[in-house]
C-alpha cells in the first residue's frame, strides 16, 4: 500500500512526445551543425579525430555517423560549427546522416521510406524490440533502457522490448562491430520473423566512432546486418532513439503540434 | 607512482611482488607492455595512500614469467588478460583460460606497445575450454545476446539443477582493442576514447587518464576545474548506484519502485546533460582541467540537487523497509571479508565487506581533499544487502559532495577565470592517474613520447571485481542470478577493454 500512493507521488511525469514537441533544454549537445559562414579555410577537416568533417568544392560537410559531438570543431571554429539542441537526427540512409543535406538524394530517400512503409505495415502499432550489444561502450544500453522509465514510457506507444528474437519486429543494434559479436549478431537477426527493422544505434554501430578501427572491431555493425534506420550519437538520446523507432514505423508526425500546455 | 622500482629478473620480481603482498600491500593491476627485447612487466601496489610499481622485463624467448595467483588470487585475471594479448605465459598455472581474446595457437597477439600490431584478429571459440559434463550435472548457457536490454556477455550457470554450483563468464565477444586503439593519439583525443572505456563511467575514465597526462605534464589543474570535476564524478556515480538499485528491484518484480528509480535516474541525467551538454559528462574534462562551467546557475543547481536528493532518500527509506525486498538479499551472494581482502575486492562491494578503502580519501585528487571525506559505511556482512545498504550510503554521501562542490563554485569571485591549463605539446614520461570511479578503483598507466600516446592501460574496478563474480554464488540457486548480477555494479565494456 505505501508503494501505491509513493507511485503518485509526482503525478505524471511521462512525455507526450511525439504528439507534443518535447525534448532537451538548450544547452543539450544533440547534434552538431554546419552554420551558414563565409570561405572556409581547407584544414577545417584535421580538427575532427573521427574524420566527420569534410570540405568540398568550398563546401563544409559534417557527417554525423561520425560525429561524437566531442565539441573541438564548435570550440575551434564557432563560426561554422554550433551545436543545436534537437534529437531528431535519425536517418533512413546513411547519406542523409550528412549535413547539410545534399539535395538530390530526396528523391532517393522518398523511395526508400516508402519501401520501408510496405513493409512495416503490418506492425506499425504494436511492435517488439529486440536489443543486441554488438561491442558498445555500455552507455547505449542505459539510453535503452531508459526508454522504459515513466518519462518516456514507449509502452504507451505500442512499443515494447521482447526476450526473444522469435517475437521481435525491430532489431536494435549497438557497438562498433566487436569482432567476436559478428557472428550473434548474423544468428540473432536470422531468428527474426520478417519483416524487420534493423537500427543502428549511435556512431559506434554506424561507423565504428573513435573505437575503429581497431585489430577487435570492424567499423560499425554494417559488417553482419543490413541496416535500415541509422541514429547518430555517442550515445544517442533516449528522445533521439524514440525518434528513430517512430521512423522506422513511419510514425513521425508530418507536422509537428504546439508545446505541452 | 610513489615509487617505481626495476627488478631484473622475473623470479625476483614475483618473489618482491609476493613479499610486499604478505606484508599487506594490495595487488592494484598486473600489465604488460612490449619493450625492446621483451615483454615488460608491471605490477601496482597500493598500500596507505602510495601507489608503487614494481617491474621486470621478460625477455623474448623466455618461457615466461612465475605465476603469482598461487599466492595472491587476485592475480589470475591479469595474468589470464597477459597471456591473451601478449602470449607469455604464467609458469607454475597449468591451464591459462583465454579471457579477452581467445585465438587459435600460432596466432601473432596485440602486444600493446609494440609499433605493429595484426589488423584483424578473428576470436576462436575453439580455443575456450568446454564446459562441465556429467550425469546430473548441468550447463545452462546464457548469452552473449541476453534477455533484457544488458551489454553483451556469457555466463555459464553450473550446478546439478536449481543450485548454482559455478558460474564462468566470458566477455570476450565485447573486446574492442581499446589499448591498442589508444597508441598514437595525442592526449586530447586520448581522454575522449578514455571516456568510451566504459561508457557509464564516462567521467571516472576521464578525469582517471587526464590526471596521468597532468602528472605526466606536471601541470595542476585551476580549483573551479576541480571542482566541477567532482561534481559531475558525483552526479555519475548517482546514477550508476540508481542504476544498480533499479536492478534489484526489477528482479523483485517491485514496479513502483522501479519507476520511481527510474524517474531519479532520468532527472540526475537530465541534470548532467543541461549542465555539462552529456547526459553522461562526455567532452567536460580535458587534460590540463573542464572545457566549461555548468550551463545552470549554481544557486538553481543547488536547489535542484537538494530536491533531487531529498526525493531518492526518501524512496530509499521506502525500499530499505519493504519486507519482501529484503528478503531477496539478505544472505544472498556472500563475498566474506576473507576472500574480499584476499582478492584485494574494489569499491562499494569491497566496503559491503568490511574493506573500507576508498580512493577519494586514500590517495585524493581533483577537490576531494576540500569538500571533506566520504564517510558512508554500511554494516559490512558481504551479501546483497550490505552492498545494497553501502550504495545508500554512497549516494547521499554523493550528493552532499556535489552540494558542497556547487556551494564552493558559487564563492569564486571570478566567473571569467581559467579553466584548464595547456599541456605542453611534447610532453614525455610515463605516470599513473586514478579516480574512484561508481564500480570502484579506476587506474590509467600512461606512456608519452613527444605528445603522443605509446602505450595506455586502463584498469577498471570491473575488471578486477568481475572475478569474484563466479565465487559469490555459494550456495545461491538460479533465481538469485540477477540479484547477485545487479549488486555488482559492473560494466561488461570496462572488463572486455
Amino acid at each position: 500500500m505505501p508503494w501505491v500512493l509513493r507511485g503518485l507521488r509526482d503525478g505524471v511525469v511521462t512525455s507526450r512526445y511525439p504528439r507534443y514537441d518535447d525534448g532537451y533544454p538548450p544547452t543539450w549537445h544533440g547534434a552538431v551543425e554546419v552554420l551558414p559562414h563565409e570561405g572556409p579555410p581547407a584544414e577545417l577537416g584535421k580538427l575532427c579525430p573521427t574524420g566527420a568533417i569534410e570540405v568540398e568544392d568550398g563546401q563544409v560537410r559534417l557527417d554525423r555517423g561520425r560525429c561524437i559531438l566531442c565539441a573541438r570543431c564548435v570550440t575551434a571554429r564557432p563560426d561554422v560549427f554550433g551545436f543545436t539542441a534537437a534529437f531528431q537526427t535519425a536517418g533512413l540512409s546513411r547519406g542523409g546522416l550528412v549535413v547539410p543535406v545534399v539535395a538530390e538524394t530526396d528523391e532517393a530517400l522518398a523511395a526508400v521510406r516508402d519501401g520501408l512503409t510496405r513493409r512495416v505495415r503490418a506492425l506499425r502499432r504494436s511492435v517488439h524490440i529486440r536489443h543486441v550489444d554488438a561491442g558498445s561502450d555500455g552507455a547505449v544500453e542505459w539510453e535503452i533502457a531508459a526508454l522504459t522509465n515513466p518519462v518516456y514510457d514507449v509502452h504507451r506507444l505500442g512499443i515494447f522490448f521482447t526476450v526473444s528474437p522469435r517475437h521481435a519486429d525491430i532489431l536494435l543494434v549497438t557497438g562498433a562491430g566487436s569482432a567476436g559479436m559478428l557472428d550473434p549478431l548474423a544468428e540473432t537477426r536470422r531468428q527474426l520473423p520478417d519483416p524487420v527493422v534493423v537500427i543502428a544505434a549511435g556512431v559506434d554501430a554506424i561507423s565504428g566512432g573513435l573505437v575503429s578501427p581497431s585489430y577487435a572491431t570492424r567499423g560499425g555493425i554494417g559488417a553482419a546486418v543490413d541496416v535500415d534506420v541509422w541514429v547518430p550519437g555517442s550515445p544517442p538520446s533516449p528522445f533521439g532513439l524514440l525518434h528513430a523507432i517512430l521512423l522506422a514505423l513511419g510514425r513521425v508526425p508530418a507536422r509537428r503540434g504546439k508545446a505541452a500546455p | 607512482m610513489s615509487a617505481v622500482e626495476r627488478v631484473p629478473t622475473a623470479q625476483r620480481w614475483g618473489d618482491d611482488v609476493v613479499a610486499r603482498v604478505s606484508t599487506g600491500q594490495r595487488l592494484a593491476a598486473l600489465t604488460g607492455s612490449a619493450a625492446r627485447g621483451g615483454t615488460r612487466l608491471a605490477a601496482l601496489l597500493a598500500h596507505g595512500g602510495q601507489l608503487d610499481l614494481v617491474e621486470t622485463v621478460v625477455p623474448a624467448g623466455s618461457d615466461g614469467y612465475p605465476s603469482l595467483a598461487e599466492r595472491i588470487p587476485g592475480a589470475l585475471w591479469y595474468e589470464r588478460e597477459i597471456h591473451d594479448l601478449f602470449g607469455l605465459a604464467a609458469l607454475g598455472r597449468p591451464r591459462l583460460d583465454p579471457l579477452l581474446l581467445p585465438l587459435a595457437a600460432g596466432t601473432p597477439r596485440p602486444r600493446p606497445g609494440a609499433r605493429r600490431s595484426p589488423a584483424t584478429l578473428i576470436p576462436e571459440p575453439a580455443a575456450l575450454p568446454g564446459h562441465v559434463e556429467g550425469p546430473g550435472v548441468f550447463t545452462i548457457p546464457y548469452g552473449p545476446v541476453r534477455s533484457g536490454v544488458c551489454e553483451a556477455v556469457e555466463y555459464l550457470v553450473e550446478g546439478p539443477g536449481e543450485d548454482i554450483q559455478h558460474v564462468r563468464v566470458r566477455v570476450y565477444a565485447k573486446h574492442r582493442g581499446l589499448e591498442k586503439r589508444f597508441e598514437g593519439m595525442d592526449p586530447v583525443t586520448g581522454v575522449l576514447l578514455a571516456e568510451r572505456v566504459e561508457g557509464v563511467a564516462s567521467v571516472a575514465h576521464a578525469l582517471a587518464f587526464a590526471q596521468a597526462i597532468e602528472r605526466i605534464a606536471g601541470i595542476g589543474v585551476p580549483p573551479a576545474a576541480a571542482l566541477v570535476r567532482c561534481l559531475y564524478a558525483e552526479c555519475e556515480r548517482i546514477a550508476n548506484h540508481l542504476h544498480s538499485v533499479i536492478g534489484l528491484t526489477e528482479a523483485a518484480g517491485l514496479a513502483v519502485a522501479t519507476a520511481r528509480f527510474g524517474y531519479h535516474k532520468e532527472q540526475i541525467m537530465r541534470l548532467l546533460g543541461e549542465a555539462s551538454g552529456s547526459r553522461f559528462g562526455r567532452g567536460v574534462i580535458t587534460p590540463g582541467g573542464v572545457h566549461a562551467l555548468p550551463a545552470i546557475a549554481p544557486e538553481q543547481l543547488l536547489g535542484r540537487l537538494t530536491r533531487l536528493g531529498r526525493a531518492v532518500d526518501a524512496d530509499a527509506r521506502a525500499l530499505m523497509g519493504t519486507p519482501s525486498f529484503l528478503d531477496r538479499l539478505r544472505g544472498t551472494g556472500p563475498i566474506p571479508h576473507t576472500l574480499a581482502a584476499a582478492h584485494g575486492a574494489l569499491g562499494p562491494l569491497a566496503r559491503a565487506s568490511g574493506l573500507p578503502e576508498d580512493v577519494r580519501s586514500a590517495r585524493p585528487y581533483a577537490a576531494y581533499d576540500r569538500l571533506g571525506e566520504p564517510s558512508g559505511q554500511a554494516r559490512p556482512t558481504g551479501d546483497v544487502l550490505a552492498r545494497t545498504q553501502q550504495r545508500w550510503a554512497e549516494v547521499r554521501d554523493a550528493f552532499r559532495l556535489a552540494r558542497a562542490a556547487t556551494d564552493a563554485l558559487a564563492d569564486r569571485p571570478d566567473p571569467q577565470h581559467e579553466l584548464a591549463v595547456p599541456v605542453p605539446p611534447d610532453a614525455s614520461g610515463r605516470a599513473v592517474g586514478w579516480a574512484e570511479a561508481p564500480q570502484g578503483e579506476l587506474l590509467y598507466l600512461v606512456e608519452l613520447a613527444g605528445g603522443r600516446l605509446t602505450r595506455c592501460k586502463p584498469r577498471s574496478a570491473s575488471f578486477h571485481n568481475m572475478a569474484l563474480f563466479g565465487p559469490s554464488f555459494a550456495g545461491d540457486i538460479t533465481t538469485d542470478f540477477a540479484f547477485i548480477e545487479a549488486s555488482f555494479g559492473l560494466s561488461i565494456a570496462g572488463v572486455a577493454g
